[in-house]
């Protein structure tokens, strides 16, 4: 199994983080894993991006140009990385604040309401927790336990006590994602 | 009446001086008349004295003294041009408990090394400078220095330093002196045997504060003449340094244990 | 098995020199590589080992700060990004030739100039043909993931004090920006002061009475002393070139075509490769560990098993091309292809670049 991941957004909206975490769930069940993120004064801002690949394989490039998943979370990725799915591949992503919706029909294309969700349970910072959540229903790589081990890892000490919420919010996150296409 | 052999004058009561054994018996490589194999000495004295050979680490700069560490009969590393404060301080940190120093000249410590002096300085480093002025780049064969005075003329200044055009002479003494970091700042010189007394002291005090673990630098400068840079016999480039180096670079303490004298 | 982390290549480094007992790290920030510097002063090394963490006022003080803490026979690092390592290349020289071990990363980014903060090998010139004055090499070891980047410290430790030489960690952008799983190795002791008194003499640490003293010094007035220095020197690198080329074949049993790469771009290149075998090219990935010293021989033995075509793949507009022409002797073609100035070339480039220069023809 390789799956190579690309989740983009704004700085701010914890889209480093997301990937941080997916990548320790994958060392927490043994499997190779690289997060290679777009850094410099694009990060102050503006976009932020990150590469993610979990595999049980050695992992060669990090750096890629076509992905089996994009974690889409504002108009400028949509624009940028709709085109970087593989044929065959998912697009998950939140359709608060995006205005031109993703058209192929070579993949397969899911929503998840993050923004709004977060809003519902109080918490803008869990947004990230609650895409994770969808994009693990969707492509279960990694076991939620393990999610719940590589949140261990990943936070200080002092926000252990955050960890049922962030649990709460990746649930959250795998009940409510749709498709809003299918393949046929 | 029997002869007087060598065996009947080299007698234990009869010695008067003794080279400190810190110091090789290298014939110095310094020109007649300059100042650096008196502040060589008396450094070296020093550590002697202090009991401080098996612990002390110097740190020779590029310059006239670049082969300090022929004379010099202890641990030595020789430092690129400027940089002996940023050497001195790696040694420090690594080893708290030894004693090192830079000896630097004005070209080393006051032009191309302005930076690494004032950080050592400013992070007070637990160290000694060494700080020979003699207002002239001396190896290179007498080329304008930052302490060069006004008017003087050097191979590079052949009409004279002109500081419109070639700006001032620098006073690094009494700049580092405002800097916290710095402990003990004075100015000495060694062309005669009451000032040669008088920087001894000086620098006493100076290796003294850094076995004390004192908080900070201790910096020496010594004025000192350059007779071949400056093209006089031994004799009137001292008197020249009376006359003109003193008055611009005035002798004395500047900062004591910590406080500027006033 | 050590533990195991999530870690950025600058972070890996700078934990792995707190594991190999360095007595400190002189720097001095510069981006991509400022994490090395911040972990170190985030982590408190003094308190956990008495390791010393010091931000200097430049590069050129860091460096030479390295230069006198080694000179003294501690083991000391410092690192920092291209034009910063342009800086350092006066204390560079002065270790070379006072022969002093140092371990230094550079996390290369693109120039000339202040150039760009996105990832390059554009360096591997200054890297490999001397950087300072003077005849000089030094080992370059050339890590392409998270982990190496941890373990060559402890190598490049290792091998400095070998061979009382600077080892350079030449890394780029995307090594050290990037997070991977790391294996850390178990914390080595630092050496007291009575140990490196003993383990190394040639080191300042104050002179016994009675005994030589020690001078650190790379002048020698005298030129016939100066030409003999040199030709140990020369002997030393020899010896380095016979015993301590490393590098990793990867598919090349029945390569026909052969990438040359090192670092992000060995990773990206090993991509090219899966996708080219599954077209059904036979090419193979020659990945350098050491730059210098350079597996020339090594080629030369692929060269005679009959590979028509040799690509190199680097960040830059052609330099480690030149070493694999040397190498491979005019047995095959040999082309460059690169991206650079800040832009990471992607496994299609490459792939393409292989069909188009390297088979097209």
């Amino acid at each position: 199994m390789t799956e190579e991941i690309i989740i983009a957004g704004f700085g701010g909206q914890g889209v480093l983080s997301m990937g941080k975490i997916l990548a320790y769930s994958g060392i927490m069940q043994d499997q190779e894993v690289s997060w290679m993120p777009s850094y410099g004064p694009e990060m102050r801002g503006g976009t932020a991006n990150v590469i993610v690949i979990v595999s049980d394989e050695r992992i060669s490039s990090p750096i890629l140009t076509i992905f089996d998943t994009a974690i889409i979370l504002n108009q400028q990725s949509m624009d940028k990385f709709e085109k970087s799915v593989r044929p065959g591949g998912v697009l998950l992503y939140d359709p608060n604040g995006i205005t031109r919706h993703p058209v192929r029909k070579d993949i397969t294309i899911y929503q998840i309401e993050g923004a709004q969700l977060a809003a519902e349970m109080g918490n803008t910072k869990i947004f990230n927790m609650i895409v994770l959540g969808a994009f693990l229903k969707v492509k279960p790589i990694v076991l939620l336990e393990n999610v719940i081990k590589g949140l261990k890892k990943s936070l200080p000490e002092r926000y252990h006590k955050l960890i049922p919420m962030n649990e709460d919010a990746l649930t959250m996150g795998m009940k409510n994602v749709v498709c809003s296409n299918s393949l046929n | 009446m029997a002869e007087i052999t060598f065996e009947d004058i080299v007698k234990p009561e009869n010695l008067v001086y003794k080279k400190t054994d810190l110091m090789t018996d290298k014939a110095l490589s310094y020109c007649p008349g300059c100042g650096h194999g008196t502040a060589h000495r008396i450094v070296m004295e020093i550590i002697e004295e202090l009991g401080l050979e098996e612990k002390t680490i110097g740190v020779a700069p590029v310059g006239c003294s670049v082969l300090a560490y022929e004379f010099m009969n202890i641990d030595m590393t020789q430092a690129a041009h400027g940089r002996a404060p940023a050497v001195a301080t790696g040694i420090k940190r690594v080893y708290p408990d030894k004693i090192v120093f830079t000896y630097q000249g004005d070209g080393d410590l006051a032009a191309i090394g302005t930076a690494e002096t004032i950080h050592a300085c400013n992070r007070g480093e637990k160290i000694v400078i060494i700080f020979v002025n003699n207002g002239i780049y001396g190896m290179t064969g007498g080329q304008m220095a930052p302490t060069t005075l006004p008017g003087m003329k050097s191979s590079t200044s052949p009409f004279g330093r002109d500081v419109e055009s070639m700006g001032n002479p620098l006073k690094m003494t009494e700049l580092v002196a405002q800097l916290p970091g710095t402990y003990f700042v004075t100015r000495q010189a060694v062309h005669t045997p009451a000032a040669v007394r008088r920087a001894k002291k000086s620098i006493r005090k100076a290796f003294e504060n850094q076995v004390n673990k004192k908080p900070g630098i201790s910096f020496v400068e010594i004025v000192s003449n350059c007779n071949s840079g400056w093209k006089m016999t031994p004799t009137d480039s001292n008197k020249w340094m009376e006359d003109n180096m003193f008055p611009f670079y005035p002798l004395g303490d500047i900062k004591v244990d910590g406080q500027l004298v006033k | 098995m050590g533990e195991l982390k999530l870690m950025k290549g600058n972070e890996a480094l700078a934990e792995a020199a707190i594991r190999a007992g360095a007595d400190a790290y002189f720097g001095y920030p510069i981006t991509p590589q400022s994490e090395v510097i911040e972990y170190l002063m985030a982590e408190k090394p003094y308190d956990r080992t008495g390791m010393v963490v010091l931000q200097a006022e430049s590069e050129i003080a860091a460096i030479n700060m390295v230069y006198g803490a080694a000179g003294a026979g501690k083991r000391v690092l410092t690192s920092s990004s291209s034009p910063g390592v342009s800086l350092k290349q006066e204390g560079i020289s002065y270790i070379a030739g006072s022969e002093l071990p140092c371990v230094y990363a550079n996390v290369v980014r693109g120039g000339p100039g202040l150039g760009t903060i996105q990832p390059s090998q554009a360096d591997y010139f200054q890297s490999t043909k001397g950087g300072g004055h003077g005849d000089y090499k030094q080992i370059v070891l050339a890590p392409a993931s998270v982990q190496e980047m941890s373990d060559f410290v402890k190598l490049g430790f290792d091998l400095a004090f070998q061979y009382r030489i600077p080892v350079l960690i030449l890394s780029d952008g995307v090594i050290g920006q990037m997070m991977e799983k790391v294996e850390l190795f178990d914390q080595i002791p630092r050496l007291t002061d009575e140990e490196v008194a003993e383990k190394y003499p040639w080191a300042t640490t104050g002179k016994k009475k009675g005994t030589e003293r020690r001078i650190i010094t790379s002048l020698d007035l005298d030129s016939n002393k100066m030409e003999e220095h040199n030709l140990h020197l020369q002997r030393k690198y020899k010896t380095i070139v016979e015993n301590e080329v490393r590098y990793e074949l990867i598919d090349c049993d029945d390569a026909e075509y052969i990438i040359v790469a090192y670092g992000s771009s060995a990773r990206i290149s090993q991509k090219a490769v899966q996708m080219a075998r599954k077209k059904g090219i036979k090419v193979g990935l020659f990945r350098l560990i050491t730059l210098f010293p350079f597996p020339a021989k090594q080629m030369q033995e692929l060269c005679k098993k009959g590979v028509k075509g040799w690509l190199a793949v680097e960040m830059s507009a052609g330099q480690m091309v030149e070493d694999v022409m040397l190498s491979v002797k005019g047995c095959a073609k040999v082309e460059h292809f690169g991206r650079f100035g800040g832009i990471v070339h992607t496994p299609e480039e490459v792939l393409r670049a292989l069909e188009e220069k390297i088979i097209g023809d």
